[in-house]
């Protein structure tokens, strides 16, 4: 069955919607550690958007929101960020990711509290990456419709 | 001997959903129908682990002013819970190697199913 | 800082070069496999560090965010996790070495995912051997076998078909072994492989144990193909890439073989799982059975790669069998065996590598009669590599299997002496009949002429840099085999469990 290639009311809501659900999975990364929420939650749900996009409204018009060639590096930066987090906390004195050697403030709480959130931010952006990449492989060479 | 089956019932769903899964792996011959049993099978432990840290009369473990810190006993066990996130992504990542793997036999061979798999397989080896 | 964090150090210095592979070789690719000779050679010296260390100090612990177990993750430096590791680093160094010219011959191969999913692998290998958590294990396993899947589908003919099977196999052990896992956890609330080993002694006889025990042995003897799981290994390892199975062969299997090994003695306790479970008995006499099937497999093959991987089922089995025999000689015999099959194996996949280089094929019937004098060096290492498999002092080959003899007599079994003794004259007939096909057949012509001219018999040996790992690793069998005393009271006689 061939895709019709205008569909209104699926473009412009998903267009509409996408934004919002890049805002939710914000919310839930940003609340992982006293709700239930976090990294991987929030990172499937920003792939979730930018997955609605290709499937509503093909592959060339979502390049212009996520190129597919930006997936593999943004997934090893979003691992760098995790690793880099853990190294500065072996840096300044403590174990691998040891949180409350990271030079962030005075109370040791916070700096735990700051070293959750860098690694969270990190495994969201890897998420996000790897699944988007997992989709636009596995239709890499299928056509549009 | 009811209380043998009613009490424990999220453990014999979970054997149930395991035995389905293993099943699907082993004998159907399109590729795709054995991931989606691998598939079942990976999310059977899940609900086997997250069954085993419920507590009869036990809340979220999110901190409740009710309830307050100190009486741990009536919050059930979050660490299965985060042990199972890791094994989520685990599954998910073995998924997507299995697809890339299934699209490659798919381009080779232009089939699916296990048995004209092996005969083509074979011609192919004797060339 | 070194010092004090040296034994997290191998894991994270191979993930750090892993992911970084695919963001600083964006634009040029040959710097990929500069990258990954940095973060091998770091891990070989940083191994040895770790081994000297030990040695020293004893027994190091090292807790991951300062949290201390059983709440945290903990890393353990003991006696044998550090000796597997070195073995496995270094072995690993050497088939890098050679896989510069393998990887831009091969045409389906790119080279920067490629590199990146090896450095993945052997991260997973160091976190399985260095862990001291239940859980972290399951998690370095994953890692490590999606990575072989991806490694091993990039081959020749059926190669995606082999790593499929793999894949449906592999995974459902790892599962295996997470329920045992759970199992584990719900009887003992904990997931740290010391505090279990102290709580296990009050729960002898609950069936939640023997159930998590069995789960366990099983997973891990998926992944280390003993006999009745052992039906991924010949197509896994004959289609796969030059380079894929010169390393996943020597190492991947002694992975299953290391987290046997401290599952069964060091968490459960050697007293409880040979005299009230029997669990060893089981475990030796499958080993029994798979020496002999693999040994009768590998004499009916036609291509080399394929009869290698057999005679891979044939010495896991030993290793198997060492683990079986549950006393000082059998376990000292296993681990010996772990470093020199490694180092054999790793010589013989590689010297059929250096065949395909040449001759476009490895099968063993079309080898032209003159290979010996155009390829010498390459041949000379496949024979020491055919001896010490076969046994014959002084190569390495021949103490693991008197370690083993003399844990066999021990024992006072039998059964198994005769299945040792049948299986190297077993392991004699398929290599040598490599060897009389290469060196004792004489050139022969159908024109008299050709015989005389030079070009026909000149040497045609491979490039140097995949010829040195192979001169190193069969240099290595003789010399390892001398010294084989000082390795045994040096190290290998400080991992003795305790009970045995």
């Amino acid at each position: 069955m061939e895709r019709k290639k205008d569909n209104p009311i699926v473009s412009l809501v998903s267009r509409t919607v996408s934004p919002f659900i890049m805002l939710f999975a914000l919310y839930v990364i940003f609340h992982g550690h006293y709700s239930p929420g976090g990294g991987f939650q929030g990172g499937t749900m920003l792939a979730a958007a930018f997955i609605l996009i290709r499937l509503s409204l093909g592959m060339e018009i979502s390049q212009l929101q996520f190129k597919s060639r930006w997936a593999t590096p943004l997934g090893s930066a979003g691992v760098l960020i995790y690793f880099g987090t853990g190294l500065v906390a072996l840096l300044f004195g403590g174990n691998f990711l040891d949180y409350g050697f990271i030079p962030f403030s005075k109370v040791v709480a916070e700096n735990r509290s700051i070293g959750i959130l860098c690694i969270e931010i990190g495994v969201a952006i890897a998420v996000m990456a790897i699944i988007v990449s997992i989709y636009d492989d596995l239709l890499e060479g299928s056509s549009d419709d | 001997m009811i209380d043998f089956f009613l009490g424990y019932y999220g453990y014999w769903f979970a054997i149930l959903l395991m035995c389905l899964g293993l099943y699907g792996a082993i004998m159907k011959k399109n590729l795709i129908k054995k991931l989606i049993g691998i598939a079942i099978f990976q999310t059977s432990i899940i609900i086997f682990f997250v069954a085993s840290s419920s507590k009869w009369g036990a809340t979220v473990p999110i901190f409740d002013e009710k309830i307050g810190v100190a009486n741990t006993a009536k919050y059930i066990n979050p660490l299965p819970h985060t042990l199972m996130l890791t094994a989520i992504v685990v599954g998910v990542a073995t998924m997507g190697v299995a697809f890339a793997l299934v699209i490659s036999i798919f381009q080779k061979y232009k089939t699916l199913d296990e048995s004209v798999l092996l005969k083509r397989m074979k011609k192919d080896n004797d060339i | 800082m070194i010092s004090s964090n040296s034994a997290a150090l191998t894991p994270l210095i191979l993930l750090f070069m892993a992911i970084s592979i695919p963001l600083v070789a964006l634009k040029k690719k040959q710097i990929a496999f500069f990258m990954v000779m940095i973060a091998t050679s770091i891990s070989v010296i940083i191994s040895f560090y770790n081994i000297f260390r030990v040695l020293k100090v004893g027994t190091i612990h090292y807790h991951f965010g300062g949290w201390i177990p059983p709440i945290g993750i903990e890393y353990v430096l003991d006696p044998l996790s550090s000796f597997i590791c070195l073995v496995i680093n270094v072995i690993a160094l050497l088939v890098l070495i050679h896989s510069k010219k393998i990887v831009e011959m091969e045409s389906k191969i790119k080279s920067v995912p490629y590199y990146a999913l090896v450095l993945l692998m052997l991260c997973g290998f160091n976190g399985i051997i260095l862990t001291g958590d239940l859980f972290n294990l399951y998690v370095f396993l994953e890692i490590c076998s999606l990575s072989m899947y991806g490694l091993i589908s990039v081959g020749e003919k059926q190669a995606p078909v082999s790593a499929f099977r793999y894949l449906i196999i592999g995974a459902v052990g790892s599962s295996f072994y997470l329920l045992g896992v759970g199992f584990l956890y719900m009887t003992t609330g904990s997931l740290n492989m010391i505090d279990v080993r102290s709580i296990v002694p009050h729960l002898y006889n609950e069936p939640t144990i023997i159930v998590a025990i069995s789960l366990m042995v099983i997973g891990f003897g998926i992944k280390m193909a003993v006999f009745p799981f052992h039906g991924w290994l010949p197509d896994a390892y004959t289609y796969a890439p030059t380079t894929s199975s010169a390393l996943i062969a020597p190492t991947g299997t002694k992975i299953g073989a290391y987290a046997m090994i401290r599952i069964l003695f060091f968490v459960f306790g050697v007293n409880y799982i040979s005299k009230t479970l029997h669990i060893t008995d089981v475990l030796a006499w499958l080993s029994a059975i798979g020496i002999v099937y693999g040994s009768i497999m590998a004499i009916s093959q036609k291509e080399m790669k394929r009869m290698l991987a057999y005679s891979s089922v044939s010495q896991i089995g030993y290793i198997g069998l060492g683990i079986g025999l549950c006393n000082p000689m059998g376990l000292i015999g296993a681990v010996l065996h772990v470093m020199n099959h490694a180092i054999m194996k790793a010589c013989l996949f590689l010297v059929a590598g250096n065949y395909r280089v040449k001759l476009g094929h490895s099968n063993i019937f079309k080898l032209s009669d003159n290979i010996r004098k155009k390829m010498p060096w390459t041949t000379a290492a496949f024979t020491v590599g055919a001896l010490s498999m076969v046994g014959i002092p002084p190569t390495v080959g021949f103490f693991s299997k008197w370690y083993l003899v003399l844990g066999t007599i021990k024992n006072s079994s039998w059964v198994f002496l005769a299945v040792l003794l049948i299986s190297s004259l077993l392991n004699a007939i398929y290599f040598f009949r490599v060897l009389e096909k290469v060196y004792l057949k004489p050139i022969r012509s159908t024109n008299l002429e050709e015989l005389n001219i030079p070009e026909n018999n000149k040497r045609d040996e491979v490039s140097s840099s995949a010829l040195i790992p192979v001169l190193i690793l069969a240099i290595a069998i003789i010399v390892l085999g001398l010294l084989n005393t000082i390795i045994v009271k040096g190290i290998i006689d400080k991992m003795i469990p305790a009970g045995m």
